[in-house]
């Protein structure tokens, strides 16, 4: 049996499809990561697995029951960490976790011994007595992680856990995910449009865009699969209009996309390719502005299954924004 | 239970952080009771009234004396003698003074003659309020001078006796009941209403929606944290308000323990009725511009302010539906006339079925999902 099994999934808000029809299934103990940009569908996705939002039509299963029968069973089974930081900023940290704790039905002395050792795993010990106000973001989050584990649940659902958060805090939000993973037996589930992120912490990655999951599978096979070790992009000044059709023709290029005069190439071998480029260029009188060279990335596969980039895709305008509550 | 009580606590805690809050709720409706009270509930005093005497007979200057022993005693008007009708009328026009009592030519001559002799009062009707305070001070005055110099011994005139049941109730002790219960609605209306889309809208539901919490325990959850703080503004203005107010015997035991009883069902039943107002409503703007019309509509047809009997029909359908006539009505029976409960057991059971009638409807119409 899967922890989450998620079967021809799909949510309509009027005319619009949010989730398309989407399949996967979570085994225990895995990091899953939904991958994907502003209104891919991620967060109206996680909403109906943590029985917030009901789903049009499909099956989800979670820790063998379903959200829509069996909603209560769900709830006890899950921690979820929503999108926006919903501890009260009034209350102390303490506070904010102990009444919920309560509405799990804990006892006085579980409450007690939970939220102290939840508090010294996210290194808010401390903090205990003080009111969120004084919180920075990266410390509330690390509060709302803790707090959504005060009744030891199975699965852990985190909606981008670390946007917002300054370089430093992302960092301290993955190494106490790690941890609280490894101690707690704990499968969990994030969405997620920072590619280091997914990278770092999902042992599987599901690229979701425009509601459709596209892709799905480990980091290192989703990077196999795009053509090329390497990739390289190049910006010219003049480039001619066959410019695109010779770079695919140098030897060990797998592949070339262009955008406006930047051309994305794989190649099997970086360096040489480097080579064949600038000589291509001089011979053909084309002035080089820019060039990197870098291993294939998780951006590379977005590029790769969406045919545009994940960065590109979070500047855009979403589609569509759900009503928030 | 335990969850109920973890949303009370949670509720209670953030309320005690917050001064401002307590202070709004419980401060502003003693500022109106105290502000409406003496700003409604006093006599008129010292209104210009200019007096043109164009008789100049005896009869003319008995009558001006009584005009100037009112000016001089009770000051409800202060006289302002004019040579001429045109420069009367004139300062009436421009503001100067309120009213002009005119003496007629032949005045005293009708007067002794019997011949249906008339003053003239001649107003400024714009202001209501004084000019029927004027009339019926001028009227007053007119009857000792009507009576005849020695009265019969025996007379056939029918005479009125007013025995008051209850001590004087002066208007700032009349506008207590609506302000206790205005005081319960502002503490409703901020916790029900206000801070709930509040809450609603920075997402701190979606964190309660996740847990195992029923609809029931939610609803019921909000209600009472709401109402706990409604019964305390309630519980000082009982206090506090009547003795402001000045209420005979304002802290009798006995009077307190009905009149809380009354508070805590005004509380439940008005921040159930925000509840059901409230509980699909997302955007924050709408309680707060919610707040004046709901004030108006609900307040002042309660007969918290003016007797309801005066109200044209429309207004009385509303009172007769609007909680805040029952709660007013309680109040004014309990503090006003120390009754005891079964005085009020129709106010207490319309406030008890509209309480259970409104949190079902919340319940039934609260969404278990974003």
């Amino acid at each position: 049996m899967f922890d989450i099994e998620v079967k021809d999934l799909t949510k309509r808000f009027g005319d619009f499809v949010a989730v398309d029809s989407i399949s996967f299934n979570v085994g225990h103990g895995e990091v899953f990561g939904l991958l994907g940009p502003n209104g891919a569908g991620k967060s109206t996705l996680i909403r109906m697995m943590t029985t917030l939002v009901p789903p049009t039509s499909g099956k989800v299963l979670i820790n063998g029951f379903d959200v829509v029968r069996s909603p209560n069973d769900v709830r006890q089974s899950i921690g979820v960490i929503p999108q926006a930081m919903t501890s009260d900023l009034d209350l102390t940290a303490w506070e904010n976790m102990s009444i919920f704790a309560k509405f799990y039905g804990l006892s006085r002395e579980e409450r007690r011994k939970t939220i102290k050792e939840l508090l010294e795993a996210v290194d808010l010990t401390q903090w205990a007595d003080k009111p969120l106000k004084m919180f920075s973001g990266g410390m509330r989050r690390r509060l709302e992680i803790a707090r959504g584990l005060v009744h030891h649940p199975k699965i852990f659902f985190l909606d981008e856990p670390t946007t917002g958060l300054d370089p430093v805090s992302r960092v301290a939000v993955w190494e106490m995910l790690s941890k609280l993973k490894r101690e707690r037996d704990l499968t969990i589930l994030l969405t997620t449009h920072y590619m280091d992120e997914a990278d770092k912490l999902c042992d599987r990655i599901a690229i979701v865009d425009h509601g459709k999951l596209v892709a799905l599978d480990s980091p290192l096979k989703l990077k196999a699969s795009v053509p090329g070790k390497n990739i390289m992009e190049v910006s010219f000044a003049n480039p001619p209009p066959d410019w695109q059709t010779l770079l695919r023709n140098l030897p060990d290029v797998a592949d070339v996309k262009a955008v406006d005069n930047v051309f994305r190439l794989s190649s099997d071998n970086g360096p040489r390719t480097t080579v064949e480029v600038m000589d291509a260029a001089r011979k053909a009188g084309v002035e080089v502005t820019s060039l990197s060279v870098q291993s294939t990335s998780l951006d590379d596969v977005f590029v790769h299954y969406t045919g545009h980039q994940l960065r590109d895709a979070l500047q855009a305008p979403a589609v569509y924004q759900q009503p928030r509550v | 239970m335990h969850r109920i009580l973890a949303i009370i606590e949670r509720d209670l805690r953030r309320f005690r952080r917050s001064p401002t809050l307590i202070m709004v709720s419980v401060v502003m409706p003693l500022v109106q009771l105290i502000v409406l009270g003496y700003a409604f509930g006093g006599k008129l005093k010292h209104v210009e009234v200019g007096v043109v005497d164009e008789d100049h007979g005896v009869p003319a200057v008995k009558l001006k004396e009584m005009f100037q022993a009112i000016a001089a005693n009770a000051s409800t008007f202060d006289t302002v003698a004019y040579t001429d009708q045109t420069s009367a009328l004139h300062d009436l026009r421009s503001g100067r003074i309120s009213a002009v009592v005119n003496i007629p030519p032949e005045f005293s001559r009708s007067v002794l003659a019997g011949k249906n002799p008339r003053i003239a009062l001649i107003e400024d009707n714009t202001d209501q309020f004084a000019a029927s305070a004027l009339e019926g001070s001028l009227t007053q005055l007119l009857a000792p001078y009507n009576a005849p110099a020695t009265a019969p011994r025996l007379s056939a005139d029918v005479t009125l006796s007013v025995v008051e049941v209850y001590p004087y109730v002066p208007y700032i002790q009349y506008l207590l009941p609506g302000s206790t219960v205005l005081a319960i609605f502002v503490s409703a209306m901020i916790g029900g209403g206000i801070i709930y889309i509040d809450d609603k809208a920075r997402g701190l539901h979606e964190g309660y929606l996740v847990t195992p919490i029923r609809k029931f325990e939610l609803i019921l959850g909000f209600n009472l944290a709401g109402a706990v703080k409604a019964i305390m503004a309630g519980a000082v203005l009982i206090t506090v308000g009547s003795l402001i107010a000045g209420i005979p015997d304002p802290l009798n035991v006995a009077r307190l323990a009905r009149m809380m009883l009354l508070v805590v069902l005004t509380a439940l039943a008005l921040i159930s009725m925000m509840f059901v107002l409230m509980v699909r409503v997302s955007d924050p703007l709408v309680p707060r511009a919610m707040f004046g019309v709901l004030n108006t509509l609900l307040f002042f047809p309660s007969g918290a302010v003016y007797p309801i009997a005066a109200f044209p029909n429309w207004m009385k359908a509303i009172a007769t539906v609007d909680p805040f006539t029952y709660a007013v009505d309680g109040f004014k029976e309990l503090l006003l006339k120390n009754t005891g409960l079964w005085a009020i057991s129709g106010d207490l059971l319309y406030l008890f079925i509209f309480t259970l009638v409104a949190m079902t409807g919340a319940t039934l119409l609260f969404r278990r999902t974003l």
